[in-house]
């Protein structure tokens, strides 16, 4: 079974107004460890389509399944519970809680699990530490560069034991080489703990770390290749 | 965590939360000062009025309540009297005869109370003897001798050694008149008591009116304490059971005999809460306003929490708490600079001596020494809880009506 399987995708923005059709028909399906980039013009609807993959915005029209749960089947209650344990977000930026350290950051969301305490913090440590900022786990984000900021959130997606992480142009606001660095991480991550990610990106050296570039225009998938040995 | 990201938030936007402390901790400090000084007020009041005047408990004559009339005596005075002083609580006991009567002097009347008493038991019962201003109390020794007021003493125009000329009625129910020299003159802070109230020796009014000097209309009790009303007030009537139920005589505590001092106490108590709800109730816009400011500031961060799998419970009860924070944070501020107050005009006491004038007329004297009950601090520190909590109610929605997606589109 795939991880997730979008059936037939629309999503109308304001349908009542001036409606925006920003999702015109989705299929994709996404499988466990994929490393997945998903690529397209600004306005193509990559946000759009990692919001419904991820469970922060319902389909007007369409199925989402991961792991054969519909999502549409759930309460909002249920789904963000469903999102807590199942989905692993992060942001282009505000992706930390400013007041907390890089190691509360990621144990809250272990707390919010409610993993036990001798666990959150050994766990949280560990993944601080794969990402390469051990000598930073008790700055704030205000503390840290975008790209350890970054690198912190995640750490903080990866804690989480996610089936999946969805990230909206993590790199968007970094430089060249926090960019690569973070690349490097997330593809390390996805090599050493065999997790799925999907990511949006405008960014050609993004492109070429992906195994899979699924292509997007006007909400339409009209690209979808795989990259074999990368 | 919840309360680490709560307390921690309170510190983000230092100036604003200083704002609310500041507001929460002046409302409270203006709230318990007040109360402070009104309950010091009252309880000078209460006091003064026990000691120089009402004493703790009376017992008179059911009819001379009525009317007044000297004829109405208590049955048995002397027995009574013994019973009484077997009460383990009791300081002094009274026996006073008490009658009304014209004053005059050379140009003025005034109509007055004349209590003839033994200076000795007096002396134990009310404080009147140390509150002469001029010349000294009542003694056995000298004849005809009389205290007043300083009010009567201005109003007739009377000095220390002049002769106060009583007429009055006597045993047979005729007119008679009687001349006291006045040995000492008495100011309490009650304008109102001094103006009317004349003190002499029981067996020179007994004397002038043919009434037994063992005799008397009013025995006035004083307590070691007066928080000792209630087991005092049981132990009478416990020795007296008989004759209060015959209606031979009457016993009432100060309370009852002034139900407006006892009033008073317990309507300054409601004035001081409703002052106090008043007071956090506008400071309930001011904090409800900060809170709805951080949480349109934090559109973003909450949104995002909300997109990891924050439920909304946990967000309400982070904004709930913050709330919680703030108030707490003012109020503990705001109690421990009012203890500080209170207790140092508790010790030294306030002086009012500038507007003295107005207040002697009222009963009350120029220092007041401020008391507030622990009952209040308790119950301001619960109403600021009860006002944080609701005025959190109203953020933690908007909060909670955030959708994820969309709040993590919104550029700030
Ligand atoms: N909340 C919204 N209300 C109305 N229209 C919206 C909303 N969000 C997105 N849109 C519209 O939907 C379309 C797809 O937007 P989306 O953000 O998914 O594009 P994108 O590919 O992520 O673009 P970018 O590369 O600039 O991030 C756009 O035309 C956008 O204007
Ligand atoms: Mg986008």
């Amino acid at each position: 079974m795939s991880i997730i399987e979008a059936k037939n995708i629309y999503k109308v923005y304001n349908e009542t107004k001036v409606p925006v059709n920003a999702l015109n028909g989705v299929d994709l399906k996404i499988e466990e460890g994929e490393f997945t980039a998903i690529v397209g013009p600004s306005g193509s609807g990559k946000t759009t389509l990692l919001n419904i993959l991820g469970g922060l915005d319902l389909p007007s029209k369409g199925d989402i399944f991961i792991e054969g749960t519909n999502l549409k089947d759930l309460s909002s209650r249920q789904l963000i519970n469903f999102r807590l344990h199942n989905i692993g977000f992060v942001f282009q930026s505000y992706n930390l809680i400013p007041v907390l350290t890089a190691k509360e950051n990621t144990e809250f969301i272990l707390e919010l699990q409610k993993v036990p305490k001798k666990e959150r913090m050994q766990k949280a440590l560990e993944l601080l530490e794969a990402v390469g900022i051990a000598d930073k786990v008790d700055h704030k984000p205000g503390q840290l560069s975008g790209g350890q900021q970054q690198r912190v959130a995640v750490a903080r997606a990866l804690a989480s034991q996610p089936r999946f992480i969805i990230a909206d142009e993590p790199t968007a606001n970094l430089d060249s080489r926090s960019t690569n660095e973070l690349l490097e991480i997330m593809a390390e991550m996805n090599r050493k703990y065999h997790s799925t990610f999907i990511f949006a990106t405008h960014d050609q050296r993004v492109m070429d770390k992906a195994h899979r570039i699924v292509t997007i225009d006007d909400g339409k998938i009209i690209g979808d290749e795989t990259f074999k040995g990368r | 965590m919840l309360f680490a990201i709560a307390w921690r938030n309170l510190w983000r936007n230092k100036l604003r939360s200083a704002i609310i402390f500041t507001s929460i901790a002046v409302g409270i400090i203006g709230s318990v000062v007040s109360d402070g000084f009104m309950s010091g007020m009252t309880d000078q009041r209460v006091n003064a009025a026990i000691a120089n005047e009402v004493s703790d408990i009376q017992i008179h004559n059911p009819a001379f309540l009525l009317n007044g009339e000297m004829q109405y005596q208590i049955p048995d005075a002397g027995q009574s009297l013994k019973k009484i002083e077997s009460i383990p609580d009791i300081k002094g006991v009274s026996l006073r005869m008490k009658t009304s009567a014209m004053a005059a002097s050379a140009n003025s009347g005034a109509g007055i109370t004349i209590l003839g008493v033994n200076p000795a038991a007096e002396r134990k019962v009310s404080n009147l003897h140390a509150l002469i201003i001029e010349g000294k109390y009542l003694s056995v020794k000298e004849k005809n001798p009389t205290v007043i007021g300083q009010k009567l003493a201005h109003k007739l125009n009377l000095e220390l050694g002049d002769r106060l000329i009583v007429t009055l009625t006597d045993s047979s129910g005729t007119i008679t008149s009687g001349a006291f020299r006045i040995v000492g003159i008495f100011k309490t802070a009650n304008d109102r008591f001094d103006v009317a109230n004349v003190f002499v020796n029981k067996k020179d009014l007994s004397n002038l009116i043919g009434y037994p000097a063992n005799t008397g209309d009013e025995i006035a009790i004083r307590l070691k304490t007066n928080n000792q009303t209630p087991e005092a007030m049981k132990a009478l009537h416990h020795i007296f059971q008989n004759e209060i139920q015959n209606k031979e005589i009457v016993v009432r505590s100060w309370d009852q005999i002034q139900p407006l001092l006892k009033s008073m106490i317990s309507m300054m108590d409601y004035f001081s809460y409703i002052f106090l709800f008043i007071i956090l109730a506008a400071l309930a816009f001011a904090i409800i306003n900060t809170m709805l400011m951080a949480v349109m500031e934090r559109t973003r961060e909450i949104g995002m929490l909300m997109a990891l799998g924050m439920n909304k419970r946990k967000i309400f009860s982070m904004i709930m708490l913050e709330t919680i924070f703030l108030s707490i944070v003012g109020a503990v501020l705001g109690l421990l600079i009012s203890i500080f107050v209170i207790n140092h005009y508790a010790t030294y006491g306030f002086d009012l001596s500038s507007v003295a004038k107005g207040l002697n007329y009222i009963g009350y004297s120029s220092r007041i020494f401020f008391r507030v009950n622990t009952n209040f601090y308790v119950m301001s520190m619960v109403l600021v809880v009860l006002i944080a909590v609701l005025s959190s109610i109203s953020p933690a929605l908007k909060a909670l009506k955030l959708q994820p997606a969309k709040a993590i589109r919104e550029d700030i």
